[in-house]
């Protein structure tokens, strides 16, 4: 086609456009070709996708349900009087416990021997569940009360297969004659399995009871850090960038600035922990382990995230937006906030939840600050105490169970990324209805 | 009876003179965008700028009314006075200017808002009205002026981005004039536009002469010679020549004027 331009000639016939020139077969083929590569990429992506998710809730699924042995109870005044008269008072308690398990075996046909260290080993000490219960609610002596005691994790794992007789070896946690027990009692319909309620709302518990572990009260410390850090990284991030895309001049000092605000985000997150314990900690005397602390950290590694997303979205309102307004005798700063503002508005919630999104599956700031271990003993008093009283952290938490040397805590472990990726879905989906929202008016 | 005589015979140029333009220079960094402009802006009378592609003639719009102090790098040097005031002057708030000189731009830029909004934004940030009654009153005078109110009045609430070209560009001139400038400034309005919608404008930019001073850049030179009352004609950066339309359209004196009219450059 050049050569007939460049000769001057008339161009050559192209030929009968029914039939496909080798030229663009090539070039259907190579199109071709492409799609197939994206086609295979995307069907990589969801295949590990799929596996990521199947493996998270088969492993998941265990600690959402718990067994729990329900024996029909009736504690009279006389065996409470007397009980309390004992010098072992939970042994007292245990025994009639154990007299109620047997009664209620034997009316179910069920023949079972067994004694109090294994009933210890299979539901705890229920003695002092029971005498508990009486000292709190003694109206409810002489009536008959149903008590649902959860079984040990080790109980939990051989009715699910994860212990079995062959793999399990003789301990004070569980030995196979135990087990035995366990069979009459699953014969006998005494055991039963139930969701684990405790496990979402509860709070972590020691190393030898991974069967009272929950993660509530690490939700609730997630929580109290993501109100730090969108009430902290939202509005000075949104305003740097305002003042940085809108108003700052443009010279060397404020390149500098833009650079450097690119480099923090690229530092890694365990590098804002270890400032995070110098200067909140160690400088500020802030109080260790707590939801505030943990929030500042996360508002220093999520306002670059929200700075950058934020200038993005400001240089992708048109400019002749501002020429309207600037046209009409609006200042800059009204041009700013009544036009250009609510027109980067999806484009700066997307960014901030997406930096809140990651602030919330952060785990190594946490760890250096103290937000791990077993400091989730329970739920805040109050609201403003939630931010100062130690905590622990969704991925904190999961992180320390995954490191204990129980396998029942590996369930936890599991469970718990369950619970985060739900919370990291549900922020998501905000994410999106909001962009979709502010977008229509655009 | 004298003076009668006079304003009958040099017409427009008795009118009172609404922009004072004195070697004005442009520069966009290193580049001499603007040079040595000398023109005066009449009051209720239309004035074009035409020229080819780059002559600096929205640039030097643009300057009227401080618009290029949004570019970085854009430089005005000399004087421009607007009723006998320096606009340059340190003491000038662009914002105040801006309010006396409005501006409608090349493509419609209507705000993602309501037409209603559209129009009330301009006398709400510049205090316009006392209450809703008045706004709605300045909406429609405006509406009118823009010769759109007979096509939105059923639906002001409707988005002003959801109109057709033509009637968003009007809507942007009603929206100019809502803030009640003394000048309208038009950079190529009319350049999106198809031929009917063009014709509506232009009719507009006649009414509108009655009360404003409108200068209007335009690469259509018929479109100059049908609105304007005066032509001034850069190339390169230069002020070529200024005068009645009908001059310069009919007898130009500067060989590139003549070039240019006639097809020759551009």
């Amino acid at each position: 086609m050049t050569d007939a331009t460049v000769q001057g000639g008339a161009p050559a016939p192209r030929g009968s456009i029914h039939s496909i020139d080798a030229r663009t077969a090539k070039r259907n083929r190579a199109e071709k070709r492409f799609r197939t590569y994206g086609k295979i990429a995307i069907g990589i992506g969801l295949f590990f996708l799929v596996v990521l998710f199947a493996s998270i809730i088969r492993s998941g699924a265990p600690a959402f349900t718990r067994t729990v042995v329900d024996v029909p109870f009736t504690l009279t005044q006389t065996q409470y009087e007397e009980a309390e008269g004992t010098l072992f008072k939970t042994k007292a308690y245990s025994d009639f416990f154990i007299a109620a398990l047997d009664n209620q075996l034997r009316e179910q046909g069920v023949e079972a021997e067994f004694d109090a260290d294994t009933i210890e080993r299979l539901l705890g000490k229920v003695g002092s569940t029971i005498r508990e219960y009486y000292r709190a609610n003694e109206n409810q002596l002489g009536e008959e009360v149903s008590f649902s005691l959860a079984t040990s994790s080790r109980v939990d794992g051989y009715l699910t297969g994860r212990v079995t007789r062959e793999s399990m070896t003789d301990s004070r946690f569980l030995m196979a004659a135990d087990l035995d027990l366990v069979d009459r009692l699953v014969e006998g319909e005494i055991i039963t399995s139930e969701f684990n309620w405790p496990f979402i709302t509860g709070a972590d518990s020691g190393v030898d009871n991974p069967g009272g572990a929950g993660i509530g009260a690490s939700v609730v410390g997630s929580f109290f850090m993501m109100l730090v850090v969108l009430f902290l990284s939202l509005p000075i991030g949104v305003a740097a960038s305002i003042y940085l895309e809108e108003f700052a001049v443009q010279n060397r000092f404020t390149d500098l600035i833009e650079v450097n605000i690119s480099n923090l985000a690229a530092v890694p997150s365990i590098v804002f922990g270890i400032l995070g314990l110098a200067v909140f900690i160690q400088f500020m005397h802030l109080p260790q382990s707590a939801p505030l602390v943990g929030g500042l950290v996360l508002t220093l590694m999520t306002l670059p995230t929200i700075i950058i997303s934020t200038r993005a979205s400001l240089k992708a309102v048109p400019p002749s937006i501002r020429e309207a307004a600037l046209g009409i005798g609006a200042s800059k700063m009204q041009t700013v906030f009544h036009h250009v503002l609510p027109l980067a508005m999806p484009g700066i919630l997307t960014g901030t939840i997406i930096g809140l999104a990651q602030a919330l599956g952060e785990t190594a700031p946490l760890l250096l600050i103290g937000m791990v271990g077993f400091v989730a003993r329970g739920y805040p008093d109050g609201f403003l105490q939630g931010f100062v009283e130690p905590n622990s952290a969704m991925p904190a938490q999961i992180y320390t169970w995954a490191a204990r040397a129980d396998v029942a805590f590996y369930d936890k472990a599991w469970g718990g990324i369950i619970i985060l990726l739900i919370f990291l879905m549900i922020m998501n989906i905000v994410a999106v209805v909001l962009r979709r929202r502010f977008e229509r008016r655009w | 009876m004298m003076k009668d005589n006079i304003d009958t015979k040099v017409g427009v140029d008795a009118m009172e003179t609404k922009f004072n333009c004195r070697d004005v220079q442009v520069y966009y960094a290193d580049n001499h965008a603007i040079k040595d402009v000398n023109v005066d802006i009449l009051d209720k009378t239309v004035t074009a700028f035409i020229g080819p592609s780059g002559c600096g003639k929205s640039t030097f719009l643009r300057s009227l009314n401080r618009m290029n102090d949004t570019i970085p790098i854009c430089r005005v040097e000399g004087d421009i006075l607007l009723d006998g005031e320096d606009i340059n002057d340190a003491k000038v708030d662009p914002v105040q200017l801006r309010a006396k000189v409005g501006m409608v731009f090349q493509k419609p830029n209507p705000f993602p808002k309501s037409i209603y909004d559209n129009i009330a934004y301009g006398p709400r940030i510049h205090g316009l009205a006392r209450n809703k009654a008045e706004l709605d009153e300045i909406v429609e005078k405006s509406l009118r002026r823009g010769a759109i109110w007979d096509e939105v009045k059923d639906r002001l609430d409707a988005p002003g981005t959801g109109l057709s070209g033509g009637q968003q560009q009007r809507l942007c001139i009603a929206r100019a004039v809502a803030t009640e400038p003394e000048v309208l400034l038009m950079d190529e309005p009319c350049s999106a536009l198809d031929p009917i919608a063009t014709a509506q404008v232009e009719e507009l930019i006649d009414e509108l002469k009655a009360n404003y001073s409108v200068v209007i850049v335009t690469h259509s030179m018929q479109q100059a010679a049908r609105v304007s009352q005066k032509t001034a004609f850069f190339h390169l950066g230069n002020l070529v020549e200024y005068d009645d339309t009908n001059e310069i359209f009919t007898n130009p004196r500067d060989q590139r004027t003549e070039s240019y009219i006639t097809g020759r450059i551009g």
